[in-house]
Order: C-alpha cells, then sequence, then structure tokens
C-alpha cells in the first residue's frame, strides 16, 4: 500500500473540479470567489506532487510557482473583494445574476 | 512513499480535503462554506507536509488561512444586506456536467499517463533552496510579485474609500 | 556533559530514549517508538500547560493586587492558592448557555478553534536539550503561521454570537491581530538572519556557540516583539477589545461556563507560548553559559519562561490602556518602519560580518553597541519625527481654574 503521483492528481483533479462547479454555478460573488481559490489550490497541489515525484534537473523550481502562485492568488482575493464591497455599494446587492447592467 | 505513517496520513488528509471542498459547494449558509473552506485549506497544507514540502505548508496556512480567510469574512461582513445564502444561479446542471466531464478527463489522463517518475527521498531543507532561488534564479518574477502586490493593495485601499474622503484631505 | 543513561533526568529524552529502545529489542513496528515517544511528548505538554495555567492564574492575580496596593485573592486555600480551583469549577459547573439566535455550530466550535493553535504552537518549541515534539526546519514560519490562525477563531467567536458589541470586539480585535502580525513577523526575522536558519534547535544551539544571547545583538527586536506579543495575547495595556468596562467583553460575551474558560486559558497559553519563542530566540532557550551540566536544561527554560512572563504581569499591573487608534496608529507608523530599518541594519552586519570575516569577538560586542545605539536613536527620534515627543504632551501638575458653589474658608469670614 504506497501512495504515489496518481493519488495526489486524483485529489488535485477534483478540487479543481468542484472549484470549477462553484465559480460557474453560484448566485453569490464571495462564492465565485471561493471556488476561484479553491482552483488555485488545487493547482498547487499538482505543482508540488509534480515536484516531489517527477524527474527533473531542478525539482524545485516547483515549490517556487506554488510560492508565486499562493502570491497573485492573495493579490487576487483583496482586489476581487474590494470590487464586491465597492459593487455592493452601488448596485446594493452581491448576486452575480443582478449585475447585469450591460446586458441587451 | 510507502511507510504506513505517510499512507494514513495521506489518505485522512485526502478525505478531509475533498469533503470540505464538497461542502463547501453544499452546504446553504456561506459562513459556514466559508469554515468549510479553510478546514479544506489545512488540509491541502497537510497534504504539503506528506509531500515534504515544510516551508511551502506553512506558507499556505499563513497566507490561505491567517489572510485570505479573513479577507473573506470580512467582505461577507461588509455587505450586511447582501445575500448570506450559499444557492447556486441558473446554470447549475451545465456547470455540474462540465466539471464532472472535466474531473473525469484528468483523473482518466493521470492514471493512463506513464509519469517519469524518479526515485529520489523527500526533501531535505526546501526553505533555503526557495530562498536562494527566489534571489538567483527567479528574481525578476520576485520583484514583479512585489510590484503585483503593492499594486493590488494600493488597488484595493482606492476603491473601498468611502465617498467624499478625498475633499477632507 | 549529558549521560546517556536513562536515570538522567536533565533531559527527557534520555529516559525515553532507553523506554523507545527496550521497544524496539521487544520487536515492535517501525512506527511505534514514533507514536510512544510522540504520545509522551504531547502528554507531558499538556500537562505542563494545565499546570501551569493554574499556576499563574493565581500569581497574577495576587501579583498584580501586590502591584495596586491590595492583597488579591486571599480566602479559598492557603493565601488563596486553591483559587485556580475554585475558578476552574465555577466554569465547569456552570450552565453552558447558547443564545437562541446565535449560529450554533459556529458557536461551539469558536472555542475549540481558539485552543487549538496556541497548544500545537508547543509543538515546534525545544523545551531542553533534545526535548523539541517536533524539531522542524522552518520552526519560526511554523509558528508564526499557528499563531494566524487566532483570527479566524476570534472571527467565530464574535459572529457567531449575534451579538453587535461582540462583532465589533471581534473587528477590533482581529484588525489588532492582523496589523501586530506583521510586526511579530519582521521582529522574529532578526535572529533567523544571524543565526541563518528557521530552526529553533539550531538558534538555541548558535546562542550556545557564540556565548552571546541574541537579546544582546537585536535589541529593538527583542523590544518590538514584546510590544507584538501584548497584543496577540489580548492583553493589558492592549486588551482594548475585550474589557471589561470598555465593550464587556468583546468576542466571547456571549460565553460562559467552561466555553469561556477555553478562552481565558487561550489568552494564558498564548502568553506562555510567546515566552517561549522569546525565550528561545532572544534568550538563549535551554542554555545558561555552561550551567546546563549540572542544572537540568527543561528547568533553566521553565525559570527563563516564567521569570519574562512576570514582565507581561509588570506591564498589566503598570501600564494604562490604549485605545483602538492609538494601537492601530502605533503598529502602522511607528513600529512598521522601525522593523523595517532593524531587518535592514541586521542583514547589513551579517554582510559584514561574512565578507570581511571579522572574528566573532570582534564582532559581536561592535554590533552589540551599534544596535543598541541604534535602537535608542530610532526610538526617540522616530517618536519625535513623528510628533508624538513634544514637551506640551507631558503631563502638568494639576491647577484650580474654577471654583463653583457655596465655598467656606476656615477662620475666615464666611457669607
Amino acid at each position: 500500500m504506497s501512495v504515489d503521483l496518481e493519488h495526489y492528481l486524483v485529489v488535485g483533479s477534483i478540487l479543481f473540479a468542484v472549484g470549477l462547479y462553484m465559480a460557474l454555478a453560484k448566485r453569490n460573488f464571495v462564492g465565485v470567489l471561493m471556488g476561484i481559490e479553491l482552483m488555485f489550490n488545487a493547482v498547487n497541489l499538482t505543482f508540488v506532487a509534480f515536484s516531489r515525484f517527477v524527474e527533473s534537473p531542478n525539482p524545485l523550481d516547483g515549490h517556487v510557482f506554488v510560492v508565486f502562485v499562493i502570491t497573485v492568488a492573495a493579490a487576487e482575493a483583496a482586489t476581487a473583494l474590494a470590487i464586491a464591497m465597492l459593487l455592493y455599494r452601488v448596485r446594493g446587492t452581491i448576486e452575480v445574476d443582478e449585475i447585469n447592467l450591460l446586458k441587451w | 512513499m510507502d511507510d504506513t505513517g505517510t499512507v494514513v496520513a495521506f489518505w485522512m488528509l485526502a478525505v478531509i480535503t475533498v469533503g470540505s471542498a464538497l461542502g463547501t459547494a453544499a452546504v446553504r449558509n456561506l459562513i459556514h462554506a466559508v469554515v468549510f473552506l479553510v478546514i479544506s485549506f489545512t488540509g491541502v497544507a497537510g497534504l504539503y507536509i506528506t509531500l515534504s514540502a515544510d516551508f511551502l505548508a506553512v506558507t499556505q496556512v499563513l497566507i490561505y488561512v491567517g489572510a485570505i480567510s479573513i479577507l473573506v469574512l470580512f467582505a461577507i461582513m461588509l455587505t450586511p444586506r447582501g445575500d448570506r445564502g450559499n444557492q447556486e444561479g441558473f446554470l447549475r446542471l451545465p456547470a455540474v456536467l462540465l466539471s464532472g466531464l472535466l474531473a473525469a478527463t484528468m483523473i482518466f489522463v493521470a492514471l493512463d499517463t506513464d509519469w517519469n517518475i524518479s526515485d529520489r527521498a523527500g526533501f531535505e531543507d526546501t526553505a533555503t533552496d526557495i530562498g536562494e532561488a527566489l534571489l538567483d534564479k527567479f528574481v525578476l518574477p520576485f520583484e514583479i510579485a512585489s510590484v503585483l502586490l503593492l499594486v493590488a493593495m494600493l488597488g484595493a485601499i482606492v476603491l473601498v474609500r468611502p465617498e467624499g474622503a478625498v475633499e477632507e484631505e | 556533559m549529558i549521560l546517556a543513561k536513562w536515570y538522567d533526568f536533565r533531559t527527557i529524552a534520555n529516559p525515553v530514549g532507553e523506554l523507545l529502545d527496550q521497544l524496539r529489542d521487544w520487536g515492535a513496528p517501525d512506527w511505534v517508538p514514533y507514536v510512544v515517544s510522540s504520545v509522551i511528548a504531547i502528554v507531558a505538554i499538556l500537562l505542563w500547560v494545565i499546570l501551569s495555567v493554574l499556576a499563574f492564574i493565581w500569581i497574577e492575580r495576587r501579583v498584580v493586587g501586590l502591584m495596586q496596593n491590595r492583597i488579591g485573592p486571599n480566602r479559598v486555600g492557603p493565601f488563596g492558592m486553591l483559587q485556580p480551583v475554585a475558578d476552574a469549577l465555577k466554569l465547569l459547573l456552570k450552565e453552558p448557555i447558547t443564545p437562541r439566535a446565535a449560529d450554533k455550530l459556529i458557536f461551539l466550535a469558536g472555542p475549540i478553534a481558539i485552543f487549538i493553535p496556541t497548544i500545537v504552537v508547543f509543538a515546534a518549541i525545544p523545551f531542553g536539550e533534545r526535548m523539541a515534539l517536533a524539531d522542524l526546519n522552518v520552526g519560526v514560519l511554523f509558528l508564526i503561521a499557528i499563531g494566524s490562525i487566532n483570527t479566524l477563531a476570534v472571527f467565530m467567536a464574535g459572529w457567531s454570537s449575534n451579538n453587535k458589541y461582540a462583532l465589533m470586539g471581534a473587528m477590533r480585535t482581529i484588525a489588532m491581530l492582523i496589523s501586530y502580525e506583521i510586526v511579530q513577523v519582521l521582529a522574529l526575522l532578526g535572529p533567523v538572519l544571524f543565526v541563518g536558519s528557521m530552526n529553533l534547535g539550531q538558534i538555541v544551539g548558535w546562542q550556545d556557540e557564540f556565548n552571546t544571547w541574541i537579546l544582546f545583538i537585536q535589541p529593538l527586536g527583542l523590544l518590538f516583539y514584546i510590544i507584538a506579543g501584548a497584543v496577540e495575547m489580548n492583553r493589558s495595556p492592549m486588551d482594548i477589545a475585550e474589557a471589561e468596562s470598555e465593550i464587556v467583553a468583546g468576542y466571547h460575551t456571549e460565553y460562559g461556563g467552561i466555553k469561556f474558560g477555553f478562552f481565558y486559558q487561550a489568552e494564558y497559553l498564548a502568553g506562555f507560548a510567546i515566552a517561549a519563542i522569546v525565550v528561545n530566540l532572544y534568550l538563549g532557550g535551554w542554555t545558561l553559559w555552561g550551567l546546563e551540566e549540572w542544572v537540568p536544561s527543561w528547568l533553566i527554560f521553565f525559570a527563563k519562561l516564567y521569570g519574562f512572563f512576570f514582565l507581561y504581569i509588570w506591564m498589566r499591573g503598570t501600564l494604562p490602556r490604549l485605545r483602538i487608534d492609538q494601537l492601530m496608529t502605533f503598529a502602522w507608523k511607528y513600529l512598521l518602519p522601525l522593523a523595517l530599518l532593524n531587518i535592514l541594519v541586521a542583514g547589513g552586519e551579517v554582510l559584514l560580518w561574512r565578507e570581511a570575516e571579522l572574528s566573532r569577538n570582534v564582532a559581536l560586542p561592535t554590533f552589540a553597541v551599534v544596535n543598541f545605539a541604534i535602537a535608542g536613536i530610532a526610538v526617540v527620534g522616530w517618536a519625535r519625527v513623528l510628533g508624538h515627543a513634544r514637551k506640551d504632551h507631558r503631563g502638568g501638575r494639576a491647577t484650580l481654574t474654577q471654583e463653583v458653589g457655596a465655598v467656606f474658608y476656615e477662620g475666615a469670614a464666611n457669607p
């Protein structure tokens, strides 16, 4: 009984799929954002799994990528939540179905 | 990796992580969904430890659990008459189909491909090597990332400044 | 000079190591020694933590009482020493009330969520020679990361109470905690720069090898970490968010009974964790310039820890409470630039030490003198620059400005 690369990839795929579902289907802006964060986590997990298991001249590049992904995810979460608060202030709601000013 | 401790830890953490992610999508209350998301983040940090990525695990806890979760909770709190439910919109069925198909495809590719697995043991001291790489090979992305963080911070502050605050200065 | 015999209790690793060797001789599978040593360490840490909290409830109340010129608890046992037992029993036997409109799941999860990080922090701390439960290579970052989970627990407690004052207290507490986290990280980076590793055992070993405490070469870092630690503990003079005269009890207003007991002891545990971090990073850990060969290393560690925690009790009894906006201004405008300056100077000194290949007897005293000078100049100068040290801010003597009502003077002609 051992744990291989495939196990981590399956976990990452499931996390990514759940995050994608939330990003597409949730009615609340914060729900969409949570889905995006789940997708980031899935991608990071896959990076680290590959860096650990796969033959490579510099295996730690995967870890450095993850550091950058975490950084960008933090910046994106801050900006997205600022936008959410501004949307609430302007439109009075944070449901993504109601924010449809450009709808024909 | 086939010692008993790692296997047990992996299965427990995988169940916790995936279960919490499904809980985030499934619960009806938004705050409960955020709590499940935090548990999922911690599960991923535990999975990093089983992959001997110690620096990344503590960084994940510090940034995701310690900061991004607080951001999400503040956003929920500062929109008082916003929707506090976690229900889905009208795209529910297509989203389920799409994500199910995507998961099936990725899992099939992951299980079917012959990855070039190496017999390397776990990493020894990732923090030192990551630090050296950040300042040696990846110094340009490092600097750009810091500028990006600065811009994001300034942007968030400017965006949510209350109306009329500029005239008070 | 520590013998490797099982009866040498100067380090607990000796009897435990003997037990593990016995287990291996009896043919146990590979994971059994690891699990057994972990279980023994966890039980020992939990026991120590509970006993320390109980003792310090009494010590703190007596000492603060004596500082405030009153007696403190003295009724429950000889000198009031059973007061903690009475407190614990009272908290256990109280009715656990949950508000009807509270979010029950998160309301119950709040005390658990505040207890877990404050206990997990003790896993990475070396209590003595070879006595760390997990000697992590990223020990310092682990301590900071686990400490940052406290903010979530505070939010959960404040939100689920469904009480707008609890929520306000929780918001203020979270704002304080995240601001001082940055100061904490920067203050803890100083010793890491000098030692070159985030491993707590190696930091203590560096202080042992170079025969110095990092306190002497990083006084500004220690000062900032003491302040940031006091804020992380929600402790006076920074307890604006949970002080009784300000906001009833802040984020734990609605909690009673043993749930409040969890929050109460989490404050003490956070204090012990911060004191343990300071003792390991700045005060030399379990070493004492050679005394650890006769005295058990963990006794030295506990003596330093309790002695340092007395400083926090002293601060509580003496200093007035800070307002929330004073706290936030202090963190962002005063502490953060000075902490960055501290890192800059520390980095420069380490680089100078390596490049010029100075011997330690030249480098360390120079760095100590230079750092103390920079600390003094920076602390006073930056306060002047920010405009906080003007002469008219100092309190003057009280003067009589107005007399109202009927005023009768003794011996004079009265109307």
